[in-house]
């Protein structure tokens, strides 16, 4: 009887497994989260220099940018995207591979497919929104769109993003209210959100 | 006890089996290769436990072609949830 009741208990484990592995992408890494963090904390600061340089750091502060800030601007925020997800890719595909799911598998697409729409559609907008030239709105928006990005393909991947979508959302609505701290709110969103979060993770699901 | 005994069902009792169950009630329907992929199990013996599965009319098949290749999609049916259902209840009371 004890021996049934072993395998009973080892049955319960392997369909628990297969329902998890099989419905998401469980394979995020959490200290991707944590690096991802510390690039946009260093990026804003880069920004932050290149933006306020040599003005008045506690007077009302507007800010018109040249065309060479804005190129700088342009090149100092994709090369964080670009590291970002770089340093992200690699460490989710060595978990994937310990917990046996492939990163290109049917769970990890569809984890894309809910993620990708809204974030590409921030990214356009915040690009439209540089060539025009309304540079305040563009932090809190990038805070916006990968929160609602991160709340839809939550479902498709560890719980827990849900709640850091809703953190960024929150995030990006209080920017856009106390428009021109947006590069305040997304160090906070994108760095420290992350950071706690990538820890969190790590420690739950990693260590 | 014997009638939790009778609930258990022998169709589960190996672990491919179960495995392809457990993954199908909770997805819509899974292609043969991500099933494989999932499992960590060979073609031959993934293809001969779902047979067995299809037999008892637990899993339905469906092939198609995406991009000009064959895909194999599977799905779980009501009668196989409910059986499904069945069993891991009869597991959990038997634990009690």
């Amino acid at each position: 009887m004890e021996n049934a009741k072993e395998k009973y208990i080892e049955d319960l484990k392997v369909i628990r497994s297969m329902m998890d592995r099989s419905g998401r992408f469980i394979s995020l890494s959490g200290m991707a989260g944590v690096i991802a963090g510390c690039i946009a904390l260093l990026t804003s600061y880069l920004a932050y220099d290149l933006v306020y340089e040599g003005r008045d750091y506690f007077s009302y502060r507007q800010f018109s940018a040249t065309s060479t800030e804005m190129l700088l601007l342009l090149i100092l925020g994709s090369s964080a995207i670009l590291s970002a997800l770089g340093a992200g890719y690699w460490l989710t595909t060595r978990k994937a591979k310990r917990n046996g799911q492939s990163v290109w598998g049917s769970e990890s697409k569809q984890f894309m497919a809910s993620f990708f729409p809204a974030l590409i559609t921030g990214g356009l907008l915040v690009l439209i929104l540089l060539v025009k030239g309304f540079l305040g709105l563009i932090a809190p928006l990038c805070l916006l769109f990968y929160g609602l990005a991160l709340v839809n393909a939550s479902k498709y991947t560890l719980k827990e993003t849900r709640g850091l979508g809703v953190i960024e959302i929150i995030l990006g609505l209080l920017g856009i209210y106390f428009i021109g701290y947006g590069l305040a709110f997304w160090a906070l969103g994108f760095g420290l959100a992350h950071i706690g979060y990538g820890i969190y993770m790590h420690l739950k699901y990693d260590a | 006890m014997k009638s939790i005994i009778e609930d258990l069902n022998k169709a589960f009792e190996n672990k491919v089996r179960l495995g392809v169950m457990s993954i199908l009630v909770v997805n819509e329907f899974k292609d043969f290769n991500s099933l494989k992929e999932l499992l960590q199990v060979t073609d031959g013996n993934l293809s001969s436990h779902i047979k067995s599965l299809e037999k008892l009319e637990y899993v339905d098949v469906e092939k198609k072609f995406v991009d000009r290749k064959p895909r194999t999609e599977y799905r779980v049916t009501e009668q196989g949830r409910l059986a499904f259902k069945k069993h891991i209840a009869a597991i959990e009371k038997l634990l009690k």
